[in-house]
């Protein structure tokens, strides 16, 4: 039922769209009708691909690389109880700085290629994924610890075997956020410095006045994000199955 | 998804008369000078109680007495509620604590283990080896037979209390607190857990918590009355042996008396 209405809303505005096109006579390079965004993307296909594999792959690597340390911060945090006081002030200051403004300067340090762009990606999406995960370890049901506690558990077999499957479910809702936000953080970087990418390719597009060019980029990145985003959740419920039960 | 939630098996037909005690002999446990005390508010003081060797005490009185915290000091566990910072001395005989199984108000199975890793969270928590032959006699004699690969979302209310209650006694400890585990099951399968658990716990000394007169009659050899504040113990000794039935005369005799007394 939601893909039924998901595809009627589309189809309704791209009619829409191209109505207006039609009726107010607007030039190509104002506002293409989703026709020709649609013929430019078939016949610029090589061109989009070619740049589309270094955009995923960004986002891939940022996506893997802000799970892998947000999760080991939320971890330590949750671990080393004196630690989380020490911890705390840098996710905190990760997250309040703009990534836009410093974008460019991890274009300096990293260079034009990959690595700025998936440090772009990293420090967007770290926040959400160690904020949520932490948020998750720090909310084990008493109950349930001071069971483990009869049971003469030691704290690291409680942390494996109850904390963190229990913060699973909150986990996975820090990475749907992450997910969605991640193609972002890449094309940000692009934006910024690049020789390559969707991003860069849009912002030729833009500069060269090719419109029809840029949004049928635009549409491969929302058509990546979208099926990035159902991927990652599908994953995450098959993975984490018990996410929906309350105890 | 998952199938709809089954109907409450009869446990009848299950054979939990046969239950091998492998336990040493359970020890008397002797509390004195008992204290709890959250700012101004004497929860209780100078408190005294003694559970004989091997027999299931009752603890009997209202909500906010000071029951469960009774029952977690003696289990060594925290007092802290939400923000109130709680004093707290008990002085126990012989206190081990590694003597003692806890089971609680809810069953606190793990929703992403099976019926069978719920039962060995123990020996998974402590990384030991698991006695899975143990397990499953024990999951056959409360009727779960089947239900060894299913996960808790699938069973009813009751059959999640008998996986707790087996993973109480997969601990093997001769002292088992319980604190009113069966005040969320409905009247039916109230009564016939009661039996069943006390036909497994037998010869272990048990502190079990209720607030259900009947309960506390049917299943326990004295049944501790606390009341007040700063509260006091009452003892009462019952004859005969439990689980009593509920057939049984004096049964409803004395919960007319005690009901009597409580109101």
């Amino acid at each position: 039922m939601i893909y039924t209405r998901g595809i009627i809303v589309t189809l309704s505005l791209l009619l829409i769209w191209q109505l207006l096109v039609g009726i107010l006579q607007l030039p190509i390079f104002i506002l293409p009708g989703p026709l020709l965004v649609l013929k430019t993307l078939i016949l610029q296909a090589p061109l989009i691909a070619s740049q589309a594999w270094i955009t995923i792959l960004e986002t891939l690597l940022g996506l893997f690389l802000a799970t892998l340390f947000g999760c080991t911060l939320a971890l330590t945090m949750a671990f080393f109880q004196p630690l989380r006081l020490w911890l705390l002030p840098i996710l905190i200051i990760s997250q309040a700085l703009p990534t836009f403004a410093i974008a460019p300067l991890l274009v300096i340090w990293f260079g034009y290629g990959m690595a700025s762009k998936i440090a772009t990606t990293l420090l967007m999406l770290f926040f959400p994924i160690a904020s949520s995960f932490f948020d998750g370890l720090k909310r084990t049901e008493h109950a349930w610890l001071d069971l483990a506690q009869t049971m003469n558990a030691s704290r690291w077999n409680i942390l494996w075997q109850i904390r963190v499957p229990a913060a699973l479910p909150s986990l996975a809702s820090g990475l749907r956020v992450a997910t969605a936000a991640a193609p972002i953080g890449a094309i940000i970087g692009e934006w910024v410095g690049s020789s390559s990418g969707l991003g860069f390719l849009m912002l030729n597009a833009n500069a060269r006045m090719e419109i029809d060019l840029m949004f049928a980029v635009l549409l491969v990145i929302v058509v990546f994000g979208i099926s990035l985003y159902f991927s990652v959740d599908k994953l995450l419920r098959r993975v984490i199955w018990w996410q929906a039960e309350k105890n | 998804m998952f199938p709809k939630r089954p109907l409450e098996p009869e446990l009848a037909s299950t054979s939990v008369g046969k239950v091998q005690m492998t336990l040493s002999t359970a020890p008397a446990i002797s509390i004195q000078n008992a204290h709890l005390r959250y700012g101004e508010q004497v929860l209780f003081d100078d408190l005294t109680c003694h559970l004989p060797a091997g027999k299931t005490t009752c603890l009997l009185g209202p909500s906010g007495v000071g029951k469960s915290s009774l029952l977690r000091l003696i289990a060594g566990l925290g007092v802290t509620s939400g923000n109130r910072t709680a004093k707290e001395k008990i002085q126990i005989d012989q206190h081990d604590p590694s003597l003692i199984a806890y089971m609680a108000q809810t069953d606190l199975l793990m929703p992403w283990l099976s019926v069978l890793d719920n039962v060995l969270l123990g020996y998974r928590l402590r990384k030991e080896s698991s006695p899975e032959t143990r397990a499953h006699e024990l999951l056959n004699q409360v009727g779960l037979g089947n239900a060894i690969k299913k996960y808790p979302a699938q069973l009813s209310g009751g059959m999640r209390q008998r996986v707790a209650l087996v993973r109480t006694l997969m601990e093997e400890r001769p002292v088992v607190l319980m604190d009113e585990p069966f005040s969320a099951l409905d009247t039916i399968t109230r009564l016939k857990l009661q039996k069943l658990a006390a036909e497994l716990l037998a010869n272990r000394t048990v502190l079990l918590i209720t607030h259900d007169p009947l309960e506390a009659l049917r299943l326990g050899h004295q049944i501790l009355i606390m009341s007040g504040q700063p509260a006091k113990l009452e003892k009462l000794e019952l004859s005969g042996t439990p689980p009593r039935s509920l057939t049984d005369e004096k049964l409803l005799r004395w919960q007319g008396e005690l009901m009597e007394r409580l109101t």
